[in-house]
């Protein structure tokens, strides 16, 4: 039996070919089906970050989980057991997250969070190899509560999907929303056809609604609610606003609001050179999540450059400081490793042929999660 | 719920399953005529709609991506009933359920790497949006009253076809009997690649129409795969009328579960609650609409007996 | 010795020598995937059971093996955070004892088969292939939203559950288990088919009349043979919850009926040792395939359609004739 392992890019190899590498780094993410376009964006920046640093003594091991529980938890096992990586990143889904990272962390592997951040890991499950380099869940949606209310907006439709993510952005909004609701929906997960809610939507009387539907629900709600000519103002977290889908979504899109601890635009030379070097490297725009590949990556780089990885304590230490240049502007780990962080309001705009999002404000300056003081570490 | 809420949720379930139909048509008109089940119909409503957001941006014509929506499916589905579906009709469910099922493997991700990874752009044409007032007041998009139409005039075309052209007695021929359609010189293999590229093409047709208030990408076709084929169980394999029938009874179903029950729980639980409860039951309320339909008429409400 | 049951006792041979020399050669992760391999062949042996022995295609098995994974999840969860499932009438306590979340996954398992059966095997043909599919949306959507138990996310059980006298978590121990059970449900199953409930079973599935005049009522033959089926599959479900340490409602997902159903057909429809087969080899080519080509669904779609296409009986059919010895 052939121990597949996907070395990362020919450069990379072409770089570790001589030196003996110090550090396995295992990314388990999503490349195939119909959420790969999430992990490849991840991947991409994480790997990115890599190549700059110039570093040849890491050694990468990606692989696809397929976006299933069972596959990641597979992936992860053979990781630990057989090729004993030194960190693990790169799983994108909430629900993988939660059957994988539990797991490494109580086998001693040090877990870097480049997208999910359930709630159940930023509170009572928190865990000191457990670093979330992204938001915990609710972040996005408690920035588009705060928004609402900055907005002058006292009378919400909202809606997402029926599942726990889904559950939790409500939740989050509604933490920081301190006017009236007007409606409460929860859709089927998956679900195409939005008709049925956006005529709820018009009789209901809104001043705004909020919407979070990830992936293709978001495209598919957004052209349908252009198409029905409701013109109640929409908000919504970063996720259907990303720079993968905006080009599938078109007109729909533009003008609505959205928050994000990350946006293109973002005045920083970090950031800057980010974008442009994604540009140049892989020939289209990055994304939230290429952005948080990115970042990712240089927080580990940053932290190895500190500490030995073999000396957990003072490697956990150096991550804690993340002591890296954030494409996001100002970075910091929470008592429980989840980020404290500005979040931005972003609104969709053309540029040229190509939508994509303008910054226009601060939604919450130094937010940090609703959870960390359940976190007993 | 106001009365004009419900008029216009009724048209939304009237559209929803006027798409469905053009989907379970194939799938029923398929099995009627070649007894087979065949999964990948799934694909061929994701071929069309990636054929037509291509051709749509390219051309930046509806019209043609319409076309080319049921021209790519149509060939599609000719080129997999050649190659692999004809060598599945004497077989049993069984070896259709599997073969089917890794042709949607092939296909999605043979899709996947054709266009990548991200969903592809497709819109309505400037002509169709915006909405109209009907009758009481009732303000409805126009593109959903365009499908409501269209999907109307195929059905009606179907059956034309099926009740008056030579082609449609053979088609009901060949659901009565096989081998006496054989016998009476009727070019049987042209037949069946003939009715699969037709079911194949509606599908295709129906990915364009929705592709355009929808996300196009890879996968899309499994979901409405799934209630086309709770729409022709309901309606009784192989009977178009029964799809038709089924196709309504779901989309109704679907749509006004949608959105009564989560206010049906409301009456008598408490909000938070009867939202969650309500969506729930919502989502299963076609498997227990079709369940139910099943336990008194187990061949489906026009299945033949 | 016929070639199938040379071929039966080399499989078993295989999945008994092949982690021993993983244990010794220090590879913990080719165990786990042994197992992983183990408990789908545990899977497909239910399936096989209504599907080959009594030509029921249910497209709806998933159904069984998540309940399995949740009776694990479920009892494990509540053991862990120490909270009672019921205090009304009577306490109930989770437990970690794999005996019994095996009993429990296998009772609940064979009642909702019962229910599930009772109704579908009303229809015959296609419309149970997806009346069964139904339920397990059903079921799905139903696991999706219930946020009790964790909703999509599903419940992660932090540890694995304890069987006395062996360490679990050590994956050859955890493996042996497996393997047992797996050679229990071959056996049980073996025997079945022997019987006279299995024989008359088969007849059923070829003339349903013929049986009928003998006095027997093939509804009820079928029923009992879904029920065991779908017992079996609720077992692997509980191991393999148990495997990952998680379950989530992807266990209720159709893929997963496609995939158990797949190795069934990949080993041979109506042998007894097919599925064990058929999971073997589509775990091989899982993860070899997997490092080829990032679409590697394309090959793995490849090879399926080749299968049912021209190597009719799957892998048993390929080596040990066509021929099916109960027919």
């Amino acid at each position: 039996m052939t121990l597949k392992s996907m070395i990362a890019a020919a450069a990379f190899a072409a770089l570790a070919g001589g030196a003996q590498a110090d550090v396995k780094v295992g990314m388990i993410t999503t490349l195939s089906g119909g959420g790969a376009g999430l992990g490849l964006d991840v991947r991409d920046g994480f790997l990115l970050a890599l190549k700059q640093s110039g570093r040849d003594d890491i050694e990468m091991i990606i692989e696809d989980d397929q976006q299933k529980p069972d596959v990641a938890v597979q992936i992860a096992d053979r990781m630990i057991q057989a090729e004993d990586v030194d960190v693990l990143t790169g799983i994108i889904w909430s629900n993988l997250a939660m059957a994988v990272v539990p797991g490494a962390v109580a086998q001693g592997k040090i877990y870097l969070s480049p997208n999910a951040g359930p709630s159940a890991l930023a509170g009572k499950g928190c865990h000191p190899n457990y670093f979330n380099v992204a938001w915990q869940n609710d972040n996005l949606h408690e920035a588009a509560g705060a928004y609402a209310n900055s907005a002058g907006y006292t009378n919400s439709f909202i809606l997402a999907p029926n599942y726990p993510a889904g559950q939790d952005a409500l939740t989050g909004y509604k933490r920081f929303y301190e006017g009236e609701l007007s409606g409460e929906v929860y859709t089927k997960l998956g679900q195409t056809d939005y008709a049925a809610e956006i005529a709820q939507i018009r009789a209901s009387g809104a001043d705004s609604v909020f919407f979070f539907l990830p992936g293709g629900m978001g495209i598919s709600f957004l052209k349908q609610y252009a198409d029905s000519g409701v013109d109640i103002p929409l908000i919504g977290p970063a996720f259907s606003f990303d720079q993968g889908i905006l080009q599938a979504v078109g007109d729909a899109a533009l003008g609505v609001v959205n928050t994000s601890q990350w946006a293109k635009d973002l005045d920083n030379p970090a950031n800057a050179a980010f974008v442009e070097s994604f540009e140049a490297e892989y020939g289209r725009l990055p994304s939230l999540y290429a952005s948080q590949g990115f970042d990712t990556g240089n927080l580990m780089i940053s932290a190895l450059d500190k500490a030995e990885v073999s000396d957990v304590e003072g490697f956990r230490a150096a991550l804690k400081a993340a002591d890296f240049a954030s494409t996001r502007g100002d970075f910091a780990f929470g008592p429980n490793n989840h980020p404290i962080q500005d979040i931005y309001v972003r609104e969709v705009i053309k540029e040229g042929d190509i939508y994509t999002n303008k910054t226009i404000g601060v939604a919450i300056e130094n937010h940090a999660d609703a959870y960390a003081a359940e976190c007993g570490m | 719920m106001s009365s004009i809420l419900l008029i216009e949720q009724a048209l939304n379930g009237l559209q929803f399953g006027v798409m469905l139909f053009l989907m379970a048509a194939g799938l029923t008109l398929i099995f009627g005529v070649m007894g087979l089940i065949n999964l990948a119909h799934g694909s061929l409503f994701m071929i069309g709609a990636f054929a037509a957001a291509t051709v749509a941006a390219a051309t930046g014509s509806f019209l043609l991506a319409l076309a080319a929506s049921l021209a790519a499916a149509a060939v599609a589905g000719v080129i997999v009933e050649v190659v692999v579906i004809r060598r599945l009709y004497d077989r049993d469910h069984l070896d259709q359920v599997l073969a089917t099922f890794a042709l949607i493997l092939i296909f999605s991700e043979g899709t996947r790497w054709v266009f990548g990874s991200f969903p592809l752009f497709l819109d309505r044409p400037d002509w169709l949006s915006g909405s109209v007032m009907l009758p009481f007041g009732i303000r409805y998009s126009l593109y959903r009253l365009a499908i409501i139409l269209v999907g109307l005039a195929v059905a009606a075309a179907l059956f034309l076809m099926i009740s008056r052209t030579r082609i449609g007695i053979q088609i009901r021929a060949g659901e009565n009997d096989r081998e006496m359609i054989g016998a009476l010189g009727v070019n049987i293999s042209l037949l069946y690649t003939l009715v699969f590229a037709l079911g194949a093409a509606l599908a295709g047709f129906a990915g364009a129409l929705i592709g355009a208030i929808q996300s196009v990408q890879v996968g899309m076709g499994e979901p409405v795969l799934i209630l086309a084929f709770v729409v022709i169980v309901i309606g009784g394999i192989g009977s178009i009328k029964g799809a038709f029938i089924g196709s309504i009874l779901v989309g109704m179903t679907d749509t006004l579960g949608r959105s009564l029950l989560p206010a049906l729980f409301g009456l008598f639980m408490d909000p938070a609650a009867a939202t969650s409860v309500g969506a729930s039951l919502a989502s299963m309320s076609i498997y227990i609409l079709m369940a139910g339909v099943l336990l008194f008429r187990p061949k489906g409400l026009f299945g033949g007996t | 010795m016929r070639r199938e049951t040379i071929l039966n006792f080399s499989l078993l041979g295989l999945l008994f020598l092949f982690p021993l020399w993983a244990w010794v050669a220090d590879e913990p992760f080719l165990i786990t995937l042994a197992t992983r391999a183990v408990i789908f062949a545990i899977a497909g042996v239910g399936l096989n059971l209504a599907l080959g022995f009594g030509g029921l295609v249910s497209f709806g098995h998933a159904l069984f093996f998540g309940l399995g994974g949740y009776a694990m999840g479920i009892l494990a969860h509540h053991a862990q955070t120490y909270v009672p499932m019921f205090t009304w009438p009577f306490v109930i306590e989770g437990t970690t004892s794999m005996p019994i979340i095996w009993l429990t996954a296998i009772a609940v398992s064979a009642l909702v088969a019962l229910g599930v059966g009772a109704l579908s095997l009303r229809t015959s043909g296609v419309y149970f292939i997806m009346i069964t599919l139904a339920f397990a949306q059903m079921f799905y959507y139903f696991a999706i939203s219930w946020s009790a138990y964790g909703g999509e996310d599903g419940l992660s059980i932090y540890v694995r559950n304890e069987f006395p006298g062996l360490n679990t978590m050590d994956p050859i121990q955890f493996y042996a288990i497996c393997y047992v059970i797996l050679l229990v449900m071959l056996f049980f199953v073996f025997r079945l088919s022997r019987s006279s409930f299995g024989l008359m079973l088969g007849a059923a599935r070829q003339n349903e009349d013929r049986v009928q005049a003998l006095g027997q009522v093939p509804y009820r033959m079928y029923l009992t043979a879904f029920v065991i089926s779908g017992a079996i599959t609720g077992l692997a479900g509980a191991l393999f919850a148990d495997l990952n340490r998680f379950v989530s409602p992807v266990m209720f997902d159709w893929h997963t009926s496609g995939e158990i159903m797949i190795f069934v057909i990949l080993g041979g429809v109506g042998r007894v040792l097919g599925p064990v087969a058929g999971a073997a080899l589509f775990i091989l080519l899982e993860h070899s395939l997997g490092g080829v080509s990032d679409y590697w669904h394309i090959y793995l779609g490849a090879i399926l359609l080749g299968v049912v296409l021209f190597a009719r009986g799957g892998l048993f059919g390929l080596i040990a004739g066509r021929e099916v010895a109960h027919d």
